[in-house]
């Protein structure tokens, strides 16, 4: 109860409930959110049941225009699935590898992280050297570069069984240097400061004063760019699926269904790419938007370049 | 600075020589030349002899340092497909791509310059505020949805631009480019718009800061105090100092667009080592994936040493902190 009254009178509340743009924000960010965890439910078709779907629904454009069919909201896909439903299907799987991605992102950061600004010295240069180096190649490379390997190591079928699991890992692997980065740089921050050196001098062992001392005070960074690694894992799931090295086409994410409908842009059927399309770009818009907002309120010194 | 100039190199060397590694592991891993050069109908005797002539069967380090020292001759293994080394594969492809790196950054620059100034001198305007809506949005929309867009809108709707390909080029010196006949730019321009418009935004966002940041500092008020005209004030004295932060965030940017040529090339069917790549991963083509691997490692590794000795030369207060 103290917590939560603390927490009316805050700061943080008070320039959230003054901030147009981000109250409409989280509310998109939320709807999305409980619409794509309650897909199954929401949704007019289970598009993962193949005895429901029918190839001669391929195709049928949404139901306003002239062909549409009332039947298909949003029309249908290549293979006759309604178009509406696969999006919502998608966009759960698009949302689960993203925030997958940046849990495993997050603990392999922190975990550098905190070595890193805490050991200091060789150990520092090392790890932050690796951070460096890959970020030099960005994210995105780094990502292409390890699902290519991964689909030439395990062959296109297994590869695709093992989708989800491994996009998270790939993800993962290619974005963690961000969270080190900034981790470390507040580490540097607090180490120094007299509440460490007390604990220190009470003898507490250095593990127990990085994670129960100095983790809980670097905090408010992490959060920050949580927010906005969520849309970039998002954006690299679409990319990776765009490019055919992410989530089959029998199991679509928003970017694998942009790719699907690619191919059939040229013969006028624009709304199976353009629907997934707008969806994932109001996804990571309105990420990206709180995440500025959360960084002007919380203005944590953020690792700069 | 001889120092820096030596420390900065050696780095480089390590990380090649440890994406070697990373390249030579997963050929060993994954890909056997032996089926590459046989096919399937060969005995397993046979197989055997051939792999102790290839020298396939010695210790992994001897294999490692033989396959470095190929590299550096410039021999980064056959390409399974089309039968020819890779490195005359890739380098077939590289014009493709440089061009298409060279119209976006062209685009870039040409564009986030002046409204980076824009948005920094006058921040509460309608036009700066738009321009900075516009960059948030810009970032969110992914690249390979706006290069559909545009190929919808101007390909297939309106029937002005083509939609895929390089169109016409012209040969000089080997050097395949499509820069110097008008079809060649009618192609180039879809493309090159879309690769643009994920850094645009990046860069506008860059300037601005920096730009402020300066227009802050005591110099800058002292040329105001001075009377100094605005332009001058600006131009000459702001915004010259703006540009060593963009440069150096700028010039490995730059580079990183090389990872985006890779989803703008695959919407176009531009015919460069991005389309090449993902051909090779659906293919198997172990060796040019490889290959590819370690020509774009090896570019970016050489973009940012030159990034970094510059910023050396110019600022030396990297130097020092490196030093320690």
């Amino acid at each position: 109860m103290k917590q939560w009254k603390r927490f009316k009178e805050s700061y943080f509340l008070y320039s959230f409930k003054h901030d147009r743009v981000a109250i409409t924000s989280f509310v998109v960010l939320l709807i999305l959110i409980l619409i794509s965890i309650f897909a199954p439910l929401i949704a007019p078709y289970n598009t993962y049941d193949t005895s429901s779907i029918d190839i001669m629904d391929a195709e049928i454009p949404p139901s306003w225009m002239e062909e549409g069919n009332p039947d298909f909201i949003l029309g249908t896909d290549i293979q006759g699935r309604d178009l509406l439903s696969t999006m919502l299907f998608g966009m759960r799987l698009s949302v689960m590898i993203g925030c997958g991605a940046v849990f495993l992102q997050a603990i392999i950061g922190i975990f550098i992280g905190l070595i890193s600004g805490y050991m200091g010295g060789r150990v520092d240069s090392f790890l932050m050297r690796i951070a460096d180096v890959q970020l030099s190649f960005s994210t995105l490379m780094v990502a292409i570069m390890i699902s290519a390997i991964f689909q030439v190591a395990f062959g296109v079928g297994r590869y695709e069984e093992l989708a989800v699991p491994l996009l998270v890992l790939i993800i993962g692997l290619a974005e963690w240097p961000q969270y080190a980065r900034t981790v470390r740089a507040s580490v540097l921050g607090e180490k120094n400061k007299e509440y460490v050196e007390a604990a220190r001098v009470i003898g507490l062992s250095s593990r127990r004063i990085r994670w129960r001392h100095i983790l809980p005070n670097t905090m408010s960074p992490v959060l920050v760019i949580s927010t906005i690694q969520v849309a970039n894992a998002v954006m690299s799931e679409a990319a990776l699926s765009f490019l055919g090295l992410g989530m089959p086409v029998t199991k679509p994410s928003l970017g694998s269904l942009i790719n699907s409908g690619f191919e059939y842009i040229f013969s006028g059927s624009w709304w199976i790419t353009l629907f997934p399309g707008i969806l994932l770009v109001v996804f990571v818009l309105v990420i990206n938007l709180l995440g500025d907002w959360l960084r002007d309120v919380l203005n944590p010194k953020l690792y700069k370049g | 600075m001889f120092a820096f100039v030596v420390r900065r190199i050696t780095q480089a060397i390590v990380v090649m020589l440890v994406i070697g590694l990373l390249g030579f592991s997963i050929k060993q891993k994954i890909g056997d030349p032996v089926r590459d050069i046989v096919g399937i109908s060969v005995s397993v005797a046979e197989r055997e002899a051939l792999r102790d002539k290839l020298g396939l069967n010695d210790p992994f380090l001897v294999q490692y340092v033989r396959f470095i020292k190929n590299a550096v001759h410039g021999d980064l293994g056959m390409s399974f497909f089309f039968k020819k080394p890779t490195l005359e594969v890739i380098l077939s492809k590289a014009p493709a791509t440089l061009e298409l790196v060279f119209a976006s950054s062209l685009i870039i620059i040409l564009l986030s310059v002046p409204l980076g100034i824009y948005t920094a001198i006058r921040p509460r305007s309608l036009p700066s505020r738009i321009i900075m809506g516009g960059s948030i949005v810009g970032v969110s929309i992914p690249v390979f949805l706006t290069a559909i867009i545009l190929i919808y809108i101007f390909a297939v709707e309106l029937h002005w631009l083509p939609s895929y390909g390089r169109g016409a080029t012209v040969n000089i010196g080997g050097w395949e480019s499509g820069l110097l006949s008008l079809d060649g730019l009618r192609h180039l321009l879809l493309p090159s718009i879309a690769l643009s418009s994920i850094m645009l935004p990046l860069f506008i966002r860059l300037i601005r800061s920096e730009m402020m940041e300066t227009l802050e500092t005591e110099y800058v008020k002292f040329a105001w105090a001075k009377g100094l005209s605005r332009r001058r004030v600006w131009f000459l004295h702001a915004f010259k100092n703006t540009l060593l932060p963009v440069i150096t965030v700028g010039g490995v940017q730059l580079g990183i667009l090389i990872a985006y040529t890779i989803l703008t090339e695959t919407v176009f069917q531009w015919q460069g080592m991005g389309f090449m790549f993902l051909e090779a991963v659906e293919r198997s083509d172990t060796s040019l994936l490889v290959a590819y691997i370690i020509v774009v490692g090896a570019l970016f590794v050489v973009v940012n040493t030159i990034v970094d000795i510059i910023y050396g030369l110019v600022n030396p207060t990297v130097r020092i902190t490196g030093r320690k």
